[in-house]
């Protein structure tokens, strides 16, 4: 049997804020299959986002290893590692340079990496800007001059520019209008099939990840509480906390009341959680 | 452009700003054809002439050994912008590597560099222009040495305060999880960002190291004679008023012409670069 | 009949800019009436943030702005109140509650002096004791019980739901006849969400108050309100009671919007574009929902 493309095996993550010691995340195992979308929710707080910085190796576990194909990668990423692992960020207004044209943004990561020719990188740009659904001709843009959707797009090629295999993507369209962030989800579902690339999908939006992924990890203070197959966890939750998630999400239809209900039925939550 | 017109246009200091400066640059890069008696500029004698109220064709009025102070003030401009741009030069290039350094890494680097500059900031600078001239010989280039040694600080300061929040920005991460080198990060992400803070700044102190050279001057550690400067001449003239006024006032109405010049293209910099304050 | 608290009658804001003067807002109309929730949806750039802020009347006093149309509150025209009496009429008469709670209280502050300082817009010189009991009295309502240990805390040493809760407690506190809530609760965990926007719900019910309720989220605004408008780059495309509206959306926009948003129940990202020319197709409006004093 093939080892899974990245395998997260009892990660820990401990801070020190004022002297105190907080557990961001507490002993993760979880295996991420090759080509597969796992969404990884949780409220605030939950661990997520430090699980990302740590497979994108922001900063290493205090604890458990993160192995790519079965090699544990280092605690100090080597250039091969950062190719193979890169990152879409929440915030389109600020993900870009605002002092840099599209264009060089999106050479950095070929630089960086020695990809191509010199000479044949200003075409790769224009060919990424048009895989991502932009105009070549966008290259010599500045990023002011972009909307918030489009800058996503950009985020998502640079993203992909170094022929990344893992892409982790921190909510990458809540901060769009809802029908942007359509058409953007839609483009990212496009490149995964075209491209072969596995995401691991950070975000507290429940209805989007119902719609993304194939696979969804839930987070509560640190701990992996509970994962499934996308269908299974929405329609049977085993945990309270899955169930009081989905039970939260604002909803259009009535389908998706009657779901809601049913799901908050036999559970009664505590109220008021104390500050 | 339109956007800087419109800018440029809704504040009339901002205009008055530009037309001092260019006045002042533009009469100091063509003193040579502009001055009436460009040979003046030196050790020209002509007892004749000395200590004239303004008249035709001096307008200024001369000085205490006949030079035409109109010329002696425009060359004076030279000399200070001459200055001002190498004092700048040095300065600013230092202290904002030292800033950018100091905010991007932090830690330890961050303290110890950031303590070294408080102590500068913490002299006064024309006491410590001062202390250093005393020291060495009051040459011009000592005194450029002095003036440089209390500006930089300044710029890593500010440029400290920026790249600690550049830092915080989502570039900044990519550009990390890239692999991009840390000279890369520092020098071509963070920097470019805070070039507009540090433009407003160094138009703002050009202004004022015109006026601290002058002041060295005045104190007769700066530019030494017989190369015109207005600090200098300012101090010289000090003696014969108010009978020889325009000694004085032609002078220190120049330093503050350029001063004030520098100061409103500053702030009109300022609010189309869209710098913080 | 009794006007309405709230009436906008083809409002337009322009901005005078190096362009030249850009229109953002192109004679939008609405009204809320005592009691009622009125969402305005709409996503960013859309006008539904610049309309709440005119009825704040805190763009009149912008100097870049120009702004035609009838603003009446409770029968009063804004236009002709002065700056000062608009003043007056903020954070008492007329309130209002933010996306961030944790921004819009000041930090340095604890929260019983910026309680205080909320009911002395009304009461002037309202005494410690007074404003103390008021405010527990407040807090009580948004189910805050340790209401002593609240108001001694500063805002940076409650969660981001209590925060929520004392700005909903403080901007109800004065008895407000209207309350402006621009994305309540957005910034905030999904589940708080859900009960800052059920606690405020009651609310809002009890007393009487009117809400001019500022969304870009469909969901939670129809579990919000009784009526929407929807705003599409700075017209009403839309009009109707929630009900009537989601259960058939009839403007192409509303349309686009209402399929655009992913479902729990699953079935895949739709195929849409983000701007279509049938957008720009005239309002709908739903039956029995004309603006009073519409001349149709």
């Amino acid at each position: 049997m093939t080892a899974p493309i990245l395998s997260l095996q009892s990660v820990s993550k401990t801070f020190f804020l004022a002297g105190r010691e907080v557990r961001a995340v507490d002993d993760v195992s979880i295996d991420v299959a090759e080509g597969e979308c796992l969404a990884i929710v949780g409220e605030s707080g939950s661990g997520k986002s430090t699980l990302a910085n740590m497979i994108l190796g922001v900063y290493p576990p205090t604890a458990g290893t993160i192995a790519y194909r079965g090699t544990p990668l280092p605690a100090r990423r080597e250039l091969k590692h950062r190719r193979l692992i890169q990152f879409v960020q929440q915030n389109p207004l600020s993900a870009l340079n605002p002092q840099r044209s599209v264009g060089v943004s999106l050479r950095l990561a070929l630089d960086v990496h020695g990809i191509g020719k010199k000479s044949e990188r200003r075409a790769e740009v224009g060919r990424l800007l048009e895989e991502v659904g932009l105009p070549a001709s966008f290259m010599t843009r500045a990023p002011a001059a972009l909307s918030g959707g489009q800058r996503q797009r950009v985020a998502i090629a640079r993203a992909l520019a170094c022929r990344s295999e893992i892409v982790v993507l921190d909510e990458p369209t809540s901060a769009l209008d809802v029908l942007v962030q359509a058409r953007v989800l839609r483009l990212l579902q496009e490149l995964r099939k075209a491209r072969g690339l596995t995401y691991v999908f950070i975000t507290h939006d429940l209805s989007v990840v119902r719609n993304i992924a194939e696979r969804v990890a839930v987070f509560e203070k640190g701990r992996l509480v509970e994962t499934g197959a996308t269908g299974t966890i929405f329609s049977t939750p085993e945990r309270p906390y899955t169930r009081r998630l989905i039970g939260a999400v604002p909803v259009v239809t009535d389908a998706e009341m009657a779901l809601r209900e049913q799901l908050t039925e036999e559970f009664t939550g505590e109220r008021n959680e104390s500050a | 452009m339109r956007r800087a017109l419109f800018i440029l246009l809704r504040n009339p200091l901002s205009l008055i700003g530009i037309i001092l400066v260019a006045v002042v640059v533009l009469s100091a890069l063509s003193a040579d054809f502009l001055t009436p008696f460009p040979a003046d500029r030196g050790a020209a004698v002509h007892f004749e002439l000395a200590n004239q109220p303004p008249d035709w064709p001096h307008i200024f009025g001369t000085d205490l050994v006949g030079r035409d102070l109109f010329s002696r003030i425009i060359f004076a401009y030279r000399i200070s912008l001459f200055l001002g741009v190498v004092v700048l030069a040095i300065a600013v290039p230092v202290g904002v590597t030292i800033g950018l350094v100091a905010g991007y890494f932090g830690g330890w680097i961050e303290f110890l560099l950031m303590r070294i500059t408080d102590v500068f900031l913490s002299i006064p600078p024309l006491v410590l222009a001062m202390s250093i001239m005393g020291v060495l010989a009051p040459t011009l280039t000592n005194g450029m040495l002095a003036v440089t040694a209390m500006w930089w600080p300044w710029y890593t300061r500010l440029v400290y305060n920026l790249a600690r929040s550049e830092k915080e920005e989502g570039y900044v991460l990519a550009a990390e999880i890239i692999g991009a080198s840390k000279p890369h990060i520092l020098f071509r992400e963070i920097l470019p960002n805070c070039v507009p803070a540090i433009l407003t700044k160094m138009t703002l102190d050009m202004g004022f190291v015109i006026l601290i050279v002058s002041s060295l001057s005045f104190l007769g550690l700066g530019v030494q004679p017989p190369t015109p400067d207005l600090g200098s001449m300012v101090a010289e003239g000090a003696g014969y008023m108010p009978d020889s006024w325009w000694l004085t006032v032609f002078p220190g109405l120049a330093i503050l012409f350029a001063v004030f010049g520098f100061n409103l293209l500053g702030d009109a910099l300022r609010e189309l670069l869209g710098v913080e304050q | 009949m009794t006007s309405p608290t709230l009436r906008i009658d083809d409002l337009r804001l322009s901005f005078r800019t190096w362009r030249g003067l850009t229109e953002v807002l192109h004679g939008v109309s609405l009204h809320i009436r005592k009691g009622e929730r009125v969402a305005l949806v709409g996503e960013s750039g859309s006008g539904k943030s610049v309309t709440a802020r005119i009825v704040l009347g805190l763009l009149q006093e912008l100097k870049s702005s120009r702004i035609d149309g009838v603003v009446e509150f409770e029968g009063r025209d804004l236009e002709k109140l002065s700056a000062a009496e608009r003043h007056k009429l903020r954070g008492t008469k007329m309130s209002m509650i933010f996306q961030d709670p944790t921004t819009a209280l000041n930090p340095v502050y604890t929260i019983g002096m910026q309680f205080r300082e909320v009911l002395g817009r009304r009461v002037k010189g309202i005494s410690q004791r007074q404003a103390r009991d008021v405010a527990t009295a407040a807090l009580a309502d948004v189910s805050i019980r340790d209401a002593d240990r609240i108001l001694a805390s500063y805002p940076f040493q409650l969660s981001g739901g209590m925060n929520q809760r004392v700005m909903i407690a403080m901007a109800l506190a004065n008895e407000p006849s209207l309350l402006i809530a621009d994305e309540p609760g957005t910034a905030l965990d999904v589940t708080v969400q859900a009960q800052t926007l059920q606690l405020m719900r009651a609310l809002v019910e009890r007393h009487q108050t009117a809400v001019l309720f500022i969304s870009h989220n469909l969901g939670v605004v129809r579990e919000f309100a009784d009526r929407v408008y929807v705003i599409y780059k700075g017209r009403i495309v839309e009009h109707g009671t929630a009900v009537g509206l989601f259960a058939d959306p009839r403007h192409p926009y509303t349309r686009a919007l209402m399929e655009a948003v992913p479902h729990i129940t699953g079935g895949g990202i739709p195929e849409i574009d983000e701007e279509s020319a049938a957008f720009s197709a005239p309002m709908a409006v739903h039956e029995g929902c004309a603006e009073p004093g519409a001349s149709a």
